[in-house]
């Protein structure tokens, strides 16, 4: 008999679909023990998270189906177990966190209450309930805490409501932590406290701790033991540091190669001319200052990174300089015009030099138009562009550019994965051979290997054509290997601006330095030192 | 919220006084109300005097300002047909429908979200089955034919139930019974997708990560929730019955403010129509107030 304190032991577990059924986990076994951190790494479609579903009794069956294995916890088969049962396991002796904690607190409830909830529900009476959810609030680190019970999860930034919905899970203290993504959707500061935090209560309690992700930065910094997963199989396992060292698997190599942050850092060229001079660019929303006095120069095929935290108004730049929204203040010099004064009119000319791709291809395209209507479109706009018998070659070739087929541009966008998503919408960004193109947060929604992928593809056609990017990102390795210039902004302002080799190697401004000691670093070796260092600071 | 109310009331007397000018302006040009109310043989000095008392010989704009100065004062003047004041016998007829109103939206609700949450929670069973097709006919048939039709059999064969008029609780069976109709099975409707997508939400499967147990699951987590596109179609439903069901209340003979309208308009009485479209203006607006509150009780985020 094992003594493990849960195995999963040929899991196989299949969805039944319009296409038939499909396979989401195939022969999967694993163990967790008792005060150790197992990392599930994977990427999107892996079915990473699908053995911890049918450990919670989370798939609905149909369409899920289980079909073989078995889930050995306090030597007893889960999936043996009748529905009450397994129910009063849930909350108790395992328990779950997610990664989007806005959606997964119910929105009309109070924190307080659903916190107590997780104590009343296996039995304990409500005045001890209360007691423990301030406890727990105090605990995982919110500020007033009495007061804070009270409030409604959207009264709550990112960061605390994951604290919270921690804090939530482990109010009855359970043997099991499974953490499905817990830190993807928060900043990288943000990020690196909670994970300290769970790495705290692990050390409190013994609990063993699971956790899903795709960011190889993470497993480093918290894993004991690593489970790489691909297409539904487990494809390799063992120590992060060995399997970052020497990886068995071509997948794992693959991923761990696909990693950004490596590369050689590009360097500025000077004697390029500017382009674009934004000066004192502003934007307020009531009393509240998005953007406050914001000035910097883009040159001519330069690509300059914009980075920083939810709030930090990167984006807000974007959308002013497209006056996709008014400025409450500034220039924004286009070859020496101004574009915050232009009418609409002259402002449609400049529209053609100036694209900007967005963070959700599935959103940012239209699912009911061709590939082919949505890249023609822009010249259905701009008329003089190309004239029509044209545009069938032109698209066929920007498809090429960008790494599609020809045959592709009668289907639709909903026929595509993200990454090829993503490519449609910059051969529409393409379309109109812009000088500037604009990419707000391009590769974040992208697996590890699809984002390489597209940044290459960006890359090269920078080199080719000559175009100037404005990359707005959060993610700080991509921007290490893509960007010449950095800009790293904070509540609005420019807190820092250099070349990328002189914002990584010598940050000079506290918060830059903050920011970068945040990242975290797929060598667990490495991350080990940053993790020290960073507690340290 | 406060500050919500205050622009909702502020925007409801502005389309109010439109309306004013509205109705007032339309009914005129139904014609002149003496050639209605006074014998075919009447003569014209007769006529002139007719005119004379009711102030429809002064210009247009005159008569408007009496008529908007009275109203400030509260008088909406007297019904020209039943020589009382308007307001009276619209309110008279407004307590009918109000009454009717009530006691079917009442009905509709309980039976439309008791019914919807079962389907929702066993969706694609038989149950759901059922009342998707019974919903389906419920919002589609026409309801002065099914109207018809409960007469012919249930007051004229059977002879059950009375087949107009008002007197005894029967008398509001069918009326009541066709008017539930449609609201139900659009209500239903929504309360079944609404519960639907509760149910995948995010937040169950936090709930049920927690253990907690089924029911407390469906109406304490998902019912909250769902209610919220529910309580807009349950007052757009609310807002037509206030209105006066027209058709219903004629078939049925019931002195509703539906009828009276029909009946001021075909009557020229245009005291009777401004008061009654007034008073039911009114209490939609209050419907609807009610709606935003019960939505900042239902929903958090709502309130601040």
């Amino acid at each position: 008999m094992t003594d493990h304190l849960l195995e999963v032991r040929n899991l196989s577990v299949r969805f039944h679909t319009a296409q038939g059924f499909v396979n989401a986990v195939n022969d999967v076994s694993w163990h967790l023990d008792r005060g150790e951190t197992l990392a599930i790494l994977g990427e999107s479609g892996s079915g990473k998270s699908v053995s911890s579903s049918a450990i919670m009794n989370l798939i609905d069956c149909p369409p899920g189906e289980i079909t073989s294995g078995e889930i050995l916890f306090d030597g007893q088969d889960l999936l043996q177990l009748d529905n009450e049962a397994r129910r009063a396991l849930n909350g108790k002796r395992i328990a779950m966190i997610f990664q989007d904690p806005m959606s997964h607190f119910n929105p009309v409830y109070t924190v307080g209450w659903q916190i107590e909830e997780t104590v009343t529900a296996h039995g304990r009476p409500a005045a001890q309930a209360r007691a423990r959810a301030l406890e727990l609030v105090k605990r995982v680190g919110i500020p007033d805490p009495e007061g804070a019970l009270n409030k409604y999860p959207h009264e709550f930034s990112g960061g605390q409501r994951q604290r919270l919905m921690i804090a939530m899970a482990l109010a009855l203290k359970p043997d099991i932590l499974i953490a499905d993504e817990p830190t993807t959707a928060l900043d990288v500061t943000v990020q690196a406290e909670v994970l300290t935090l769970l790495h705290e209560l692990q050390d409190e309690t013994g609990m063993g701790l699971v956790l899903i992700t795709h960011d190889l930065g993470v497993v480093a910094d918290v894993a004991d033991r690593l489970v790489v997963m691909e297409k539904g199989c487990i494809v390799e396992t063992g120590r992060p540091h060995d399997i970052y060292h020497n990886a068995q698997h071509p997948y794992t190599r693959k991923l761990i190669a696909a990693a950004p942050g490596k590369g050689v850092m590009r360097q500025p060229d000077p004697s390029a001319a500017p382009i674009l001079c934004v000066q004192g660019l502003q934007k307020s929303y009531g009393t509240f200052h998005a953007l406050s006095g914001v000035t910097f120069d883009v040159r001519r095929g330069e690509t300059l990174a914009v980075v920083g935290e939810s709030g930090s108004g990167k984006s807000t730049i974007a959308r002013l300089v497209l006056r996709l929204e008014s400025s409450s203040g500034g220039k924004a010099l286009w070859k020496g015009e101004d574009l915050l004064t232009k009418t609409p009119k002259e402002m449609s000319k400049v529209r053609r030099e100036i694209q900007m791709v967005f963070q959700d291809p599935t959103q940012s395209l239209n699912p009911k138009m061709t590939v082919f209507q949505i890249i023609s479109e822009a010249w259905a706009i701009h008329r003089d562009v190309l004239p029509k018998d044209k545009w069938r070659a032109r698209v066929e070739e920007l498809l090429d550019q960008v790494g599609l087929e020809a045959g592709h541009a009668e289907r639709y966008p909903h026929q595509f994965s993200g990454g090829q998503r993503q490519r449609i919408a910059i051969a529409r960004a393409l379309a109109l051979e812009p000088e500037l193109i604009i990419c707000d947060e391009a590769v974040s929604a992208l697996d590890v290997s699809i984002q390489a992928q597209v940044i290459e593809l960006l890359g090269k056609l920078r080199d080719d054509l000559g175009i100037a990017f404005i990359f707005i990102a959060h993610d700080l390795p991509v921007v290490r290997d893509f960007a010449d210039r950095v800009l790293v902004m904070k509540s609005g302002e420019i807190v820092e601006d250099g070349s990328v080799e002189q914002i990584f190697e010598a940050p000079r401004k506290p918060y830059t330095k903050r920011l970068l000691a945040a990242g975290l670093d797929p060598d667990p070796a490495v991350q080990k030192q940053r993790r020290d260092a960073r507690l340290a600071l | 919220m406060k500050n919500r109310i205050g622009q909702r009331a502020i925007s409801s007397l502005i389309s109010l006084f439109g309306l004013v000018i509205l109705v007032f302006f339309l009914s005129r040009l139904t014609g002149d109300p003496s050639a209605l109310f006074l014998p075919v043989d009447a003569s014209e000095s007769m006529r002139e005097n007719f005119r004379e008392l009711h102030g429809l010989n002064d210009p247009l704009l005159v008569q408007f300002g009496h008529y908007v100065g009275d109203l400030l004062r509260g008088d909406f003047g007297d019904s020209l047909r039943r020589a009382r004041p308007a307001l009276d016998v619209v309110l008279e007829a407004f307590v009918w429908t109000l009454q009717l109103a009530a006691i079917t939206m009442t009905l509709v609700t309980i039976a439309a979200i008791v019914v919807g949450s079962i389907a929702a929670f066993k969706v694609g069973s038989l149950f759901d089955r059922a009342a998707s097709l019974l919903s389906l006919i419920g919002a589609s048939a026409p309801d002065f034919w099914i109207a018809i039709v409960a007469i012919v059999v249930f007051s004229l064969q059977l002879g059950w139930l009375p087949t107009s008029g008002t007197g005894t609780v029967w008398h509001w069976v069918l009326p009541i019974t066709i008017l539930f109709l449609r609201p139900f099975g659009l209500i239903l409707q929504v309360v079944r997708g609404s519960m639907l997508t509760a149910l995948g939400s995010a937040y169950v499967k936090t709930a049920r990560a927690k253990g907690v147990k089924n029911n407390r699951l469906i109406f304490v987590h998902t019912l909250r929730n769902a209610m919220l596109p529910v309580i807009t179609v349950i007052g757009d439903q609310a807002a037509a019955l206030l209105n006066g069901a027209v058709i219903v209340e004629t078939i049925f003979g019931f002195p509703g403010v539906g009828k009276l309208m029909i009946d001021a308009i075909l009557q020229r009485d245009f005291n009777v129509i401004l008061a009654a479209i007034m008073v039911t203006a009114l209490a939609i607006f209050i419907m609807n107030l009610l709606i935003d509150l019960a939505y900042a009780i239902l929903d958090p985020r709502i309130r601040t």
